[in-house]
């Protein structure tokens, strides 16, 4: 807690004074100079409370703990809220409870939603851009590009929905009077750790795939980028998405990450953020037989991901049934 | 919810049968739909006149009314909507990235979903059938058909046809009048997610939707040449197939016409894919849910007055139940209301054409020449427009016409059967192979049913259903090549 | 009015088991299908108007809580005379709804006024007592005054097979009714599939119901379109067969014009026309009365009203 405070302190002089010269404002912490009329007098900008998003409301930390979040040059951009224990659990519970509706609706269904959660992007173009510059120190265009490449990501998972029974499942032609056939089913609740490196396009790159074929998601930010995270929290929850179907805790990944991995509700586990402490997650979550998806040795976000993050997260229900009279 | 109840008084309107729930008139708005005067073909993103200066006019089938004049395409039109489209897939189309094509496709699917209301009633003017089945199927399947294929034009390589595929060039592509946005989206959707351009010539007397189909490409900004809509009768479909420039050839249509095409195709290396006549029998085990089992003989016969090639038109009943089954699908095909295709309420719209209306009573004369009998539903039928009224033939048997021959009208003819090889036995003895039912409680049943039918959809336990995801086409003379699904891509990919 | 055919009583659990799951069976999907193809039909203007009369008239106005009062049935019983206090052209509906102990307030302020009054019976709604304090619980609603018997089937002995029990004692209950009518609540939210709601439904008619009944209203889904167009289709069978007709009602879920109207819709298509009438069709519900009402002020001034213009009891 003094840790936090001190370096909240800190941040906050810096954006305090920081107006013409300071550091790229954060979208929240815009300032607008109006007309000339007497004398110049600068808006009191509203800014925007980064929440978690849980169950498809925006709580804060049960906790009543956040954390700074600075931006690549070290400014503060904003409190994020301070995840605990009890979130993480609360976000399994909401994450189980909307699965059976989630994973029982039509792929095409859910195909529409993702869809949906482009359109939305797209129309918060601006803002996306400017946390995710804030958030990573990339340029403008660059972050502009990044954006992009997470917009088009929902679209292609978009098109997944309704095609991954039929490129990996099918009929099987067993020696014997009977029908055979095998689908892919959705493995249930998936606890995502988001890349550190890749503010939005890792998260979109690995939310995207897991909540597409019908499972939902605990999602745990980049701990010291949180707030594209949020900003999409926000998108989703325009979207249609079901609220539970994503759930998002901004905080310490090393504190969050051992509950989820341990939890006997979560079915399996995304390592793509975990960094140092893939292998000690990996066997916390050996005693309930997770499906574990180990982090990639320098992934290269805007690759053409393919099926590689959908059937980690997929079971294959074979169906046998007799064929006579 | 409309406004005020009428003025005329409380039964201003409408008619009694005795029912304290008469349905009162509900007719869905026309208003969304302003139709011009005259149309033109769409050719290289332009609406352009057709070099023939001729018309044709297309009428409201269930009022007689003109509609509009359409252009009539002849060779100097087809050469140009060839050539817009060979350019098209040559400078922009077949190189641009699957993910941006795909984005366009999304980007049709969503208006189509936008201008629902106006598509589904202008559907139900040029065409007759009811605005219930216009509004929830025609144009909700049309813009999955888009949405679905969309999401493959970035995936083709995960279609199992190989790791590169590659497209097949310029599609001509002529569509039936059944469902004119339906059919053309069938045809347009895979052509375009795999890297293809097309030419899509409307039937003659349904061209209206693909013409707001264009329209609706414009707004998508599609770039020009992608898709070209030209229209005309059979001669421009002649042109089309026939067209030197053409890479593929898909046909939605009887089976007559689809022979002349094959022959026509023969030699010339064009990709060919037919989708024609069917002659689908319902077949009706007697431990069959039983209300559920009428429900599906209705629909599969009496949905879109049976102008639907895959139409269970035979009605295999085992013999044993035959009796109380047809008492009970007597009961439920009187209730079907026929009229007014625009009222909300109607379930039996107009017959698409005066041919057509000609070609249904010609074999239902026939069906009763030769000895079967005729049951008509006991209802009114309008005076102006093509109408037929939904009949059931009993005592039919395979040698009689209305058993053999696609009747494309709403007009049933039942056979019973002893046991399930005689059902499936006389269920493929036909040169058609597109669609059939298997109606039984029994899983195992209905498995060796499926496995013996020689047909290329078999529903069971209900019937009519589609799909983008689920591939459709038929065996034998019913055509060959499918539409949707994985396996739908592979006649657009070489 | 029904003429009611009560089927000689079954020789031997095994007997009316063979006859029970010797029914067609019911495939849900088609069931859905169809009801949602009911769903679409557009009930406008004078249908509408006709259609809302017609529905006012067939509801059972209910009350059946823990905390009912003599005071809140005789409100209830006020609305149910005159439901539209500002205007009496809003026909009354067609029975008050009560708990067996209530029966003797409930008549008294219905006297005269042709609504009548219905009483749950039977342990109602768990039905899990002894068969003597069931029929005691229905005697001393009739001595009352009841004119309806809404009973609870035994839905533990229908889920174990132990179908000759609750055929039983819907006969009991209908003997201690005396002339007063029996409505059997199958609870078909317990029942959990279509295939059992038939059968039940064919079973309570044999016994001797004179009206099929979906739910207590204490168990979710209750009156589901799916459900109800079964039951409908069972009661049509049955006049097809043995030309007597069963009334079926619907309770538990129908609150707004939307729905009712819906379930009329069902009932003219799958039943037939001449169970649009009170004496064939009720509503079980409460705040659906004022929904309609409120939609029929709208049909007759072409604006909407607001829920504080109706008198809630």
């Amino acid at each position: 807690m003094a840790e936090k405070k001190a370096e909240k302190k800190r941040a906050g002089k810096a954006a305090d004074q920081g107006a013409p010269t300071g550091p790229a404002p954060a979208a929240g912490a815009r300032r607008e100079r109006p007309r000339q009329g007497g004398a110049p007098r600068e808006r009191v900008a509203v800014r925007k409370t980064h929440k978690l998003y849980i169950g498809g409301a925006f709580p804060r930390s049960e906790s009543g703990r956040s954390y700074s979040v600075a931006s690549a040059d070290g400014a503060h951009l904003a409190n994020a809220a301070l995840a605990s224990r009890k979130d993480a659990r609360d976000a399994v519970a909401a994450a189980r409870k909307a699965f059976g509706g989630w994973s029982g609706r039509t792929a095409y269904n859910r195909g529409q939603i993702l869809y949906r959660v482009a359109e939305m992007m797209e129309g918060r173009r601006a803002q996306f851009a400017a946390e995710t510059a804030a958030a990573g120190g990339a340029r403008r265009p660059e972050a502009e590009a990044e954006v992009s490449a997470a917009i088009d990501r929902w679209v292609y998972y978009a098109g997944w929905t309704d095609k991954v029974a039929q490129v990996v499942g099918g009929a099987n032609p067993v020696s014997g009077p009977y029908h055979n056939h095998s689908v892919p089913e959705p493995t249930g609740v998936v606890a995502v750790l988001a890349p550190q490196d890749a503010p939005l396009l890792g998260l979109v790159s690995v939310l995207a795939p897991v909540i597409a074929t019908g499972n939902t998601a605990v999602l745990v930010a980049a701990e010291r980028a949180p707030l594209p995270a949020v900003a999409l929290a926000e998108a989703l929850a325009t979207s249609d998405l079901p609220g539970g179907v994503v759930n998002l805790l901004t905080g310490r990944t090393a504190e969050l990450a051992p509950h989820l991995a341990a939890h006997a509700d979560v079915n399996a586990l995304d390592l793509a953020g975990a960094g140092d402490l893939a292998a000690e997650l990996e066997e916390a979550a050996a005693d309930t037989l997770k499906r574990v998806l180990r982090p990639q040795q320098a992934p290269d976000w805007s690759a053409d991901p393919g099926l590689s993050r959908i059937t980690p997260f997929l079971e294959t229900k074979t169906v046998w049934h007799p064929v006579g009279l | 919810m409309d406004g005020r109840p009428p003025a005329g008084g409380a039964d201003a309107g409408a008619p009694r049968t005795g029912s304290p729930l008469e349905y009162a008139p509900a007719p869905e708005s026309r208003a969304q739909v302003v139709l011009e005067p005259g149309y033109e073909p769409f050719i290289d993103g332009e609406f352009a006149p057709a070099k023939t200066g001729e018309y044709l006019t297309t009428w409201n089938p269930a009022t007689g009314e003109p509609l509009a004049e359409v252009a009539v395409c002849g060779e100097a039109d087809v050469d140009r909507a060839v050539a817009a489209a060979r350019r098209a897939y040559e400078t922009v189309w077949r190189d641009m990235p699957g993910a941006e094509r795909g984005k366009y496709l999304f980007r049709i699917a969503r208006i189509i979903q936008e201008r629902s209301r106006e598509i589904a009633v202008l559907e139900t003017l040029d065409n007759g059938k009811p605005i219930k089945e216009t509004r929830d199927a025609d144009v909700p399947l049309a813009a999955a058909h888009f949405f679905y294929h969309a999401g493959w034009a970035d995936k083709l390589a995960y279609a199992g046809l190989g790791r590169d595929p590659r497209p097949v060039g310029v599609c001509a592509q002529v569509v039936p009048w059944n469902f004119p946005l339906l059919m053309l989206a069938w045809k347009i959707a895979p052509a375009l997610a795999a890297g293809n351009t097309a030419v899509l010539k409307p039937a003659e007397t349904t061209p209206l939707s693909a013409l707001l189909f264009a329209e609706i490409c414009r707004e998508a900004d599609l770039p020009p040449g992608v898709v070209n809509i030209v229209t005309g009768a059979g001669e421009t479909g002649r042109l089309l197939v026939g067209h030197p420039g053409a890479d593929k050839v898909a046909f939605t249509g009887s089976t007559g016409v689809g022979r002349g095409i094959a022959r026509a195709v023969a030699g010339t290396g064009k990709r060919l894919t037919l989708e024609l006549g069917g002659k689908g029998a319902n077949i009706v085990y007697d431990d069959a849910a039983v209300d559920q089992a009428v429900e599906g003989v209705v629909t599969g016969i009496f949905f879109n007055q049976g102008h639907v090639c895959c139409a269970g038109s035979r009605l295999l009943l085992q013999e044993s139940i035959a009796e109380e089954f047809l008492d009970r699908l007597r009961d439920r095909v009187s209730l079907l209301r026929l009229g007014d295709p625009l009222d909300k309420n109607t379930d039996i719209g107009a017959i698409n054409s005066a041919a057509q209306l000609e070609r249904i009573r010609e074999l239902a004369a026939a069906g009763e020449a030769e000895g079967a009998e005729a049951w008509t539903a006991p209802c009114a039928l309008p005076e102006r427009g093509n109408w037929f009224p939904p009949t059931v033939f009993t005592g039919v048997t395979q040698a009689h016409r209305i058993a053999r021959e696609e009747i494309f009208g709403p007009v049933l003819s039942v056979l019973t059967f002893r046991t399930p090889d005689e059902a499936v036995a006389k269920a493929n003895n036909t040169p058609y192979g597109l669609s059939a039912g298997v109606w039984t409680e029994k899983g195992s049943r209905m498995l060796w049913t499926a496995q013996r039918l020689r047909a290329g959809v078999v529903w069971s336990n209900t019937f009519n259903e589609f799909d983008p995801a689920s591939p459709f086409g038929g065996y034998k003379e019913s055509g060959y090549g499918r539409e949707g699904g994985r396996h739908g891509l592979e006649a657009y990919l070489g | 009015m029904q003429q009611t055919a009560i089927a000689e009583a079954p020789a031997s659990n095994r007997a009316l088991r063979d006859f029970l799951h010797g029914l067609p069976g019911v495939d849900e999907v088609g069931v859905a299908k169809r009801a949602a193809g009911l769903a679409t039909r557009s009930v406008k203007t004078t249908a509408k108007a006709a259609a809302i009369d017609l529905a006012v008239r067939m509801v059972d106005l209910t009350t059946l809580e823990g905390a009912d009062t003599p005071g809140k049935v005789r409100a209830l019983a006020a609305k149910a005379r005159r439901p539209d206090p500002a205007d009496p052209s809003a026909p009354p509906v067609a029975a008050v709804c009560v708990y067996s102990d209530l029966v003797a307030t409930a008549v008294q302020a219905l006297r005269g006024s042709g609504v009548a009054v219905a009483s749950v019976a039977t342990a109602f709604p768990a039905g899990r007592a002894p068969l003597e304090a069931k029929l005691a619980d229905t005697r001393r609603a009739v001595a009352d005054g009841a004119a309806e018997i809404d009973m609870v089937i035994d839905r533990g002995a229908f889920l174990a097979g132990d179908y000759l029990k609750v055929d039983e004692e819907i006969r009991a209950v209908k003997e201690a009714c005396g002339a007063a009518h029996l409505k059997v609540i199958l609870e078909t939210g317990e029942l959990a599939t279509l295939d059992n709601v038939r059968r039940a439904s064919w079973l309570a008619i044999r016994a001797g119901a004179d009206f099929i009944k979906t739910s207590t209203g204490k168990v979710s889904p209750a009156a589901t379109p799916q459900t109800v167009l079964v039951m409908l289709q069972a009661v049509r069978e049955h006049r097809d067969r043995t030309g007597a007709l069963v009334g079926v009602k619907p309770a538990g879920g129908i609150r707004t014009t939307k729905d009712a109207v819906r379930n009329l819709v069902m009932v003219n298509e799958i039943a037939g026309p001449e169970w649009l009438d009170p004496a064939l069709f009720r509503i079980g519900a409460s705040s659906l009365l004022n929904d309609l009402l409120m939609q029929r002020t709208r049909l007759g001034t072409g604006t909407y009203p607001g829920p504080d213009y109706f008198t809630i009891d």
